[in-house]
């Protein structure tokens, strides 16, 4: 894009949007405030669940509508871990495991052997989401389970600027947001591992012919990227309560997030769950009517001009 | 040979004697059968397990025969959508040839079995626990039976309560379709009348989980929160609001304080203590016969909650109801039912919590409560009886020109 | 699809087999209305016979709520399988296209008890809510047409989800969670067309009518160029053809037989609710769609057909509450065992017993099938 139109579409969104901005402040600055640090939190949460789906995609094109299962999983897992143990800590790491070992069996036992097909490979997945939300339903039942914080984290932080008070735990959702991109970043570029996963979503034939086990790097990848939708789910099992029907939910997200973001960069899914996380929340607080079609809009726009995704990468 | 002999007529003489029996057996009345529905996937799974719980007690208290029939229910199961609810009831009453057919569970589902048992008028249809004001009032069915009581009726007397506790402008928070309207307009009429002020109404819709927006939205100066809102949306916004560091007294719908929300797996339920709400349904409630109903629940339903749910009581007066009418004309079904209906039609049905009769759009006129959240010694959560208001109306006590079911927009006081 | 891929398809494409020449005279030149003569067989008149006997053989309930069920819901997957086998794009907001549909009659038409309702006489208000549809179809597909495979999916569930919630939270066209209650189809000709028999054999001619409009369309030169463009759209462009126009045009075709089978849907229930176009029904067409098989029109009806005798006998077969594993596992073992739903399952059976046969409307390219 030439400087010209780079330039015309950044007053063209920026303008309105700061114009906006400064009404909201001006209006009523703590709605505004409370609305950015609510939009900020969740863009957190669904970025941690996003990454994974990105992860798994970006290495091996499998589109894994089973995802928002895994969140499911992992966070039941995480919410009984915590009701046995009493530590937050140890569900967090059990959701993990949970939902990573689950995914490494679908690699391992099903997808393994349906190199290349795609679309078969998403629809198994699809079977697979059926299959495990109405497994859980059925020995957990339908009655909603919401997990508590951990005792340093629970209750209002009282005292700030402007807002008076914000829940101590959804604001201790952007560290975590943060650490993880960072440690997953980390990963990616700085461990053997992550080169051989960022080479794999370059060119997969060419990462056979080196030599490497393709198989491992593969099964890898899937177990990390199911088991950050169990952590995210054990985090969402606190702030959005554990019911059947979470798994559609936040599936959906994961899609938006990494359609606007980009498939297969991380780096992406960031910056679609942050579009995504504060176009939904102010819509929600602003114009409840049609948040959605507010956040649909800005596909249609995304998709129009970046039909991959702002960071995504040509097939 | 002569052993044989023996053996073969002796076979042959018991084998006579199983046909007779057999053929006595089947010479009885023939089982009568009832469909019944409630939502078991979706926001109202776990009411909707509650409620056919009801539904059984009420079969199992007259040890599953009525009328010298044996009584066989066929279940089926939907997830608060219409076009889901029509199915599994159509597939009911046109495959598998239900007699009576009791359900659906939500407001909206109500609305849409009401139409469908237009097409159907020689099966009787009783509702399970819909409660929006429509299903009875606009355009009733001659075939479909409501004896439990509405969501608007379930409100009276709540409006009062809050101005007596003080709670002189207050900010409604409710899910967006039928039922709540009801509820909200239940609760509005009488409290604008008598003075209250409603300056924001929050409409969300079902199933939504991030209330923090509609946190933030909630003006300084209310002095509490109507919040109707049922199952998880409810967990939810309470858990989000607690976190946010609210600390503005509740008032509570009907479902909103049902024993599932104050049993939900969770520790966070401290700020529902002294929610005032309006329910057919009390916790605490001294009467013999509701004490009576309790134990029954108890003891035939160990995995329960510790006392029945609104949705458990509702679906087992409806289902009474069905089986009482079956027993008032002795199992006599035919004749497109005419008998069966003309007497659920003049009944005066004996549940736990009073008498109910039903009124010219065969709805219930029967008890309210208005309630308050308490805790007993073990911790457990349940709902202490404020008031008692016998006889309410689907009217509220207005006269019916006047009245006006509830919307979005209406009634208005801001 | 990835690049790769389809770089491998044009290096690696092996020659195809030769269809016999008549077959190859018949469909190039042969002048435009003999090309609709498919060759009439005998289990094509049995099938025919069976299915306009079936009222006869069967009880109300079977003819509408199995059999004009499965008609109606077979033919919004039609559209599917007519896009996503002829045309490689697998789009999952078909039942949106047919929500839209059903949505725009009860607006227009006699409708509810509240919300916006318009009244006009039903066939203008069928017209119009195709029309509607169509547009809103052409839309779609002019998003959607600059994606491949796996994100034409993901693209097409998110618009599907975001018109779910512009149905579910507007009330003033809408009317919100609600839906519009009571959009029922006309008295015509003294025959209340929602009795079980006379629905059925409406939806019955509809169907038909959809099934040979696609068989033929397959054969036209618009249909040939579309498969071309399915198989190596490269070099298609290189020939000429516009690629994008042709898929564009494929979306607006596809949402027609949508837009019908979506009326006829609405018509069955009665009703149409946000819940009608919500996730699960978008994932549910594709499910009959991949179940019967995308290899032949046909099936999407077969497909459809199993998914609505599932979804009614399910519960009697296992614990009333567990239907869901029963249609997922069902949907697994389908996917996991056959290339190609029930018509693989066909295909692999007759072709153990017999030798090759030819004459599927579609020609894939080398034996490929969707399932890459």
């Amino acid at each position: 894009m030439t400087r010209f139109w780079r330039i015309f579409w950044a007053v063209v969104i920026g303008a309105p949007l700061l114009t906006l901005s400064a009404w909201g402040l001006h209006d009523n600055p703590r709605l505004f405030v409370i609305t950015l640090l609510n939009s900020l939190t969740l863009a957190s949460l669904y970025f941690i669940v996003a990454s994974g789906f990105t992860l798994v995609f970006g290495l091996m094109r499998n589109v894994n509508l089973a995802h928002g299962s895994l969140y499911l999983l992992g966070g039941y897992l995480g919410f009984f871990t915590a009701q046995f143990t009493g530590s937050w800590v140890l569900a967090l790491a059990a959701g993990f495991a949970a939902a990573a070992l689950v995914g490494l069996a679908m690699q391992v036992s099903i997808f393994r052997f349906m190199p290349g097909q795609d679309l078969r490979q998403t629809l198994v997945t699809i079977g697979l989401s059926i299959v495990i939300a109405d497994l859980l339903m059925w020995g957990i039942g339908a009655q909603v389970h919401q997990m508590s914080p951990p005792a340093w984290l629970d209750g209002p932080l009282r005292g700030l600027p402007v807002i008076r008070a914000y829940s101590t735990y959804r604001l201790t959702l952007l560290p975590i947001g943060i650490v993880i991109g960072v440690a997953l970043w980390l990963f990616l570029n700085r461990t053997r591992v992550g080169m051989m996963i960022r080479a794999g979503v370059d060119d997969r034939a060419m990462l056979a012919a080196a030599g490497v086990n393709v198989n491992r790097v593969f099964a890898t990848t899937f177990a990390i990227g199911a088991g950050l939708a169990g952590l995210g789910g054990v985090i969402g099992a606190v702030e959005l309560s554990m019911v059947p029907g979470e798994d559609t939910r936040l599936l959906l997200a994961s899609l938006v997030v990494v359609i606007v973001g980009g498939m297969g960069s991380v780096v992406g899914a960031a910056i679609g769950a942050a579009i995504f996380g504060l176009a939904e929340t102010y819509g929600l607080a602003y114009a409840p009517t049609y948040s959605v079609v507010f956040t649909f809009v800005i596909l249609v726009l995304v998709l129009a001009f970046r039909p991959r995704g702002i960071l995504g990468r040509p097939a | 040979m002569e052993s044989r002999k023996r053996t073969f007529v002796r076979a042959v003489v018991a084998a006579a004697v199983l046909a007779g029996l057999g053929s006595a057996a089947v010479a009885q009345a023939p089982p009568v059968k009832i469909g019944l529905l409630a939502t078991l996937e979706g926001p109202f799974a776990a009411g909707g397990q509650d409620g056919m719980r009801g539904a059984e007690l009420a079969v199992r208290q007259r040890n599953g025969v009525v009328a010298g029939r044996k009584i066989e229910i066929i279940k089926a199961s939907s997830d608060a959508k219409p076009d889901v609810a029509v199915n599994a009831t159509r597939k009911l009453v046109e495959q598998d040839k239900v007699d009576i057919m009791v359900g659906p569970l939500s407001g909206s589902e109500g609305i849409a079995v009401k139409e469908y048992s237009k097409t159907q008028p020689n099966i009787t249809f009783i509702n399970g626990s819909s409660g929006a004001q429509a299903t009875t009032l606009v355009n009733p069915s001659p075939n479909f039976f409501r004896f439990n009581t509405d969501g608007g009726q379930w409100m009276l007397g709540l409006g009062k309560a809050a101005l007596d506790k003080g709670y002189k402008r207050v900010m409604v928070i409710a899910e967006d379709y039928a039922f709540p309207y009801s509820q909200v307009q239940g609760f509005m009429t009488e409290y604008c009348k008598l003075g209250g002020k409603v300056p924001v109404k929050a409409w969300v819709p079902l199933g939504g989980k991030d209330y923090s927006s509609v946190i933030a939205r909630i003006p300084k100066d209310v002095d509490a929160l109507v919040v109707v809102l049922g199952g998880a949306d409810a967990v939810n916004f309470l858990n989000q609001y607690e976190q946010a560091g609210g600390d503005k007294p509740l008032i509570g719908g009907s479902i909103t304080v049902s024993q599932d929300i104050l049993n939900y797996r969770g520790k966070r339920r401290e700020s529902l203590v002294g929610t005032i709400a309006g329910a057919p349904i009390a916790d605490a409630y001294e009467a013999p016969e509701w004490k009576a109903f309790v134990a029954d629940y108890k003891k035939n339903f160990p995995d329960g909650y510790p006392s029945p749910s609104l949705f458990g009581l509702v679906y087992y007066i409806n289902m009474k109801a069905a089986l009482d009418g079956l027993e008032a004309v002795k199992g006599d079904l035919s004749d497109g039912q005419k008998k069966y209906r003309e007497a659920l039609t003049k009944m005066v049905l004996k549940t736990p919590v009073g008498d109910v009769k039903l009124d010219q759009n065969r709805q219930a006129i029967g008890t309210t409560f208005v309630t308050e959240v308490v805790k007993d010694s073990q911790g457990n959560l349940y709902n202490k009886v404020l008031r008692k208001i016998d006889n309410v109306n689907q009217t509220l006590g207005q006269p019916p020109a006047e009245f006006k079911i509830g919307s979005r927009d209406e009634p208005n006081c801001p | 699809m990835s690049a790769a891929s389809w770089r491998g398809a044009m290096n690696l494409q092996a020659p195809r087999p030769l269809a016999p020449a008549d077959q190859r005279a018949a469909v190039a030149d042969e002048p435009r209305r003999r090309r609709f003569r498919n060759p009439v067989r005998a289990h094509h008149v049995v099938v025919l016979a069976f299915l306009l006997a079936f009222p006869w053989l069967t009880t109300p309930f079977f003819t509408y709520q199995i059999g004009a069920q499965a008609l109606a819901l077979g033919l919004i997957a039609l559209s599917l399988t007519f896009l996503a086998g002829a045309g490689g794009m697998i789009s999952l907001a078909q039942m949106t296209v047919a929500g839209i549909a059903g949505y725009m009659v009860a607006i227009f038409g006699t409708a509810a008890t509240d919300g916006a309702a318009l009244g006009w006489p039903w066939w203008l208000a069928v017209l119009l809510g195709i029309t509607i549809a169509v547009l809103a179809a052409t839309f779609i597909g002019w998003l959607s047409v600059r994606t491949e495979g796996i994100y034409t999916i993901m693209i097409t569930l998110a618009i599907g989800v975001a018109f779910y919630y512009l149905a579910l939270q507007n009330y003033a066209v809408f009317n919100g969670f609600q839906g519009k209650q009571k959009v029922f189809p006309p008295t015509l000709a003294g025959v209340y067309w929602r009795d079980a028999t006379p629905f059925y054999y409406l939806a019955l001619a509809c169907a038909l009518a959809g099934y040979l409009f696609v068989v033929y369309l397959l054969r036209t030169p618009f249909g040939i160029a579309l498969q071309g463009i399915r198989d190596n759209p490269r070099r298609m462009h290189a020939l000429g053809f516009n690629v994008t126009a042709h898929r564009v045009a494929a979306y607006a075709v596809a949402g027609a037989i949508a837009a019908v089978g979506g009326v006829l849907f609405t018509w069955y229930n009665g009703l149409v609710t946000p819940g009608s176009v919500g996730t699960g029904w978008l994932i549910n067409i594709l499910v009959i769609a991949v179940l019967g098989g995308m290899r032949h029109p046909v099936g999407a009806f077969l497909g459809a057909v199993v998914f609505v005798l599932l979804q009614n006998f399910a519960i009697d077969v296992i614990d009333r509450e567990r239907f869901n594993l029963v249609i997922g596992v069902v949907f697994l073992a389908i996917v996991l065992f056959s290339r190609d739903g029930l018509l693989g399952w066909w295909a692999a059976l007759s072709a153990r017993m017999s030798t090759h046969r030819g004459g599927t409307p579609w020609k894939a390219a080398s034996g490929r099938s969707y399932a890459r």
